[in-house]
């Protein structure tokens, strides 16, 4: 769950809020398109939620941290709750693709045996089943990015956070992943998903909640499942 | 915490290694080059400290007995003499071992080949502890009843004191300046070794991973190259002092002695591989804490 409730938030040196008195509420299990053009303040909202800058004011709470007064060192223990995907992937270039999902599972303290059955599982649930062994640079953009969607879900993380997932991808394979993240969203735990694109036509073929921001604000949230907000 | 968890960041650091090969290599040499130079210059020192020691212990004080004393009272001040806090050593010589001794150094001239030994007098070779105290000594033998003069050559005691302390300040002003060239070569190293992975750092601390879960791998890697450089660099000192001491030696002959590698190795060794452990661990750990406040 996400609670955002009047958070404003001025990058140091900077004048004008990224965000500003913004409120919004995901619930559990809830799929969301965050929608807005470039420097609205779609990133600083991933950043919020992921803990790299903090709020300056107003009340945010992240699957139950409290984001506002949260101690440093308990941050990595949030941010095992969330599985973040990017554009640009972010898989480690020295490990397989096996080890970069592994890798997640290490942080977390699972025993090799653990880590060994889940593994290959999600990576057969993101269709990279015979590609452990593959290093990201050996595999396509497509599948490195299925990469980050399995080290993103292997700990089944309670929210899943999608930054312009299918920025680097053709709309076919775009298609692919959304319909993917919808099935992780469906699944029995009910995986909350929060998807940042600027793909209007992706994002009007979910029937999903849009949430369009604009100068640090919201200025839509329709649950219509329509991107009817156009970017400028 | 686990033990499969301890070993998996275990063998993270040593995978880390080998897929970081060229910056791996190149931390090794740094931390081989620095301590070879620094090393060097020590042994060096110690050499140089070595041969003053035993130039120092060669200074030998003399103090003559009174003329009216018989042998038997002159051999009884050796236990004053010996009480004497900065003695190390004394001999009695007799007036008759000293005139035999004169003459035997005099052996081309006849005219002193007969000379009566009442022409010398008992005396006492002394050695001294410490010869900058040479002066201090020399009126304690004075005040002994029977000892009627004292030879001490308190110019010579000086020079070496002076030469002494000048080497020691220099010496260690050189170290001191090798040491902290040193480090910071070293931690620049690692920063430039680490400032690659710095994207890496950022994936790991969004995926989760604690300081500490991202600091291990990396000091177990510095530690690694920091006691592999150590051990290095120990080999490397061997072969060049035992190559540049034969050298010497072959060129000065007997004129000096020089400490053999064998005898100070277990010292050299430790150091080595303290000060290699040291730097890669700590140089790693603080290189990537700019790092970790993501």
């Amino acid at each position: 769950m996400v609670i955002f409730e009047n958070v404003s938030m001025t990058y140091p040196g900077g004048d004008v809020p990224a965000i500003d008195d913004m409120s919004f509420a995901i619930e559990d299990g809830e799929f969301v398109f965050l929608v807005g053009p470039s420097g609205s303040g779609k990133t600083s909202i991933i950043k919020l939620i992921t803990g790299e800058v903090m709020a300056d004011s107003g009340v945010l709470n992240v699957n139950g941290f409290d984001l506002r007064h949260i101690r440093r060192r308990k941050l990595p223990r949030m941010r095992r709750t969330i599985g973040v995907i990017f554009q640009d992937y972010r898989l480690i270039d020295d490990m397989t693709i096996y080890d970069n999902v592994a890798f997640a599972m290490h942080i977390v303290g699972a025993s090799n045996r653990e880590i060994r059955q889940r593994v290959p599982y999600v990576l057969d649930l993101v269709g990279l089943s015979g590609r452990e062994r593959r290093y990201p640079r050996e595999v396509s953009g497509g599948e490195q990015q299925r990469a980050a969607v399995a080290r993103a879900i292997v700990n089944s993380p309670q929210l899943l956070i999608a930054d312009e997932p299918t920025g680097n991808l053709d709309p076919a394979r775009s298609l692919e992943l959304m319909l993917l993240m919808d099935r992780i969203n469906d699944n029995e735990i009910g995986t909350t998903v929060l998807v940042v694109t600027h793909e209007k036509e992706l994002v009007n073929s979910f029937s999903k909640r849009v949430i369009a921001i604009e100068d640090g604000q919201v200025i839509s949230d329709g649950m219509d499942g329509y991107y009817s907000y156009e970017i400028q | 915490m686990r033990s499969s968890k301890i070993g998996y960041l275990v063998k993270e650091g040593f995978k880390s290694i080998l897929t970081h090969g060229f910056m791996s290599f190149a931390s090794v040499t740094i931390v081989v080059a620095c301590l070879v130079i620094m090393g060097s210059f020590t042994l060096i020192a110690v050499n140089v400290d070595s041969m003053l020691d035993n130039l120092e212990s060669q200074n030998e004080v003399v103090a003559y007995v009174e003329e009216t004393f018989t042998e038997d009272q002159a051999r009884a001040l050796q236990t004053q003499i010996e009480a004497i806090p900065n003695i190390r050593s004394c001999q009695f010589v007799s007036r008759v071992q000293a005139v035999e001794e004169f003459a035997a150094q005099q052996e081309n001239q006849a005219l002193f080949q007969d000379l009566p030994d009442t022409v010398f007098r008992d005396r006492y070779i002394i050695y001294l502890e410490d010869i900058s105290l040479m002066g201090q000594t020399e009126e304690q033998l004075e005040q002994i009843i029977g000892v009627a003069w004292v030879r001490a050559d308190l110019k010579v005691a000086e020079g070496f004191v002076t030469v002494r302390n000048v080497i020691s300040a220099v010496s260690l002003i050189l170290v001191v300046v090798l040491v902290i060239v040193s480090v910071f070569i070293m931690s620049n190293t690692v920063k430039l070794a680490t400032l690659s992975r710095r994207d890496e750092i950022a994936i790991m601390k969004m995926v989760g991973a604690s300081n500490w879960f991202i600091r291990f791998p990396f000091v177990v890697e510095g530690l690694v190259l920091g006691l592999l450089g150590g051990a290095l660099a120990f080999l490397l000192e061997w072969g060049i002092y035992d190559v540049m001491t034969t050298r010497i030696m072959a060129m000065l002959g007997g004129l000096i002695t020089v400490i053999p590698f064998a005898s100070m190795s277990l010292v050299v060794m430790v150091v080595f591989m303290g000060v290699g452990l040291v730097v890669g661990v700590f140089g790693s750990s603080i290189a990537i804490r700019n790092y970790l406040q993501v």
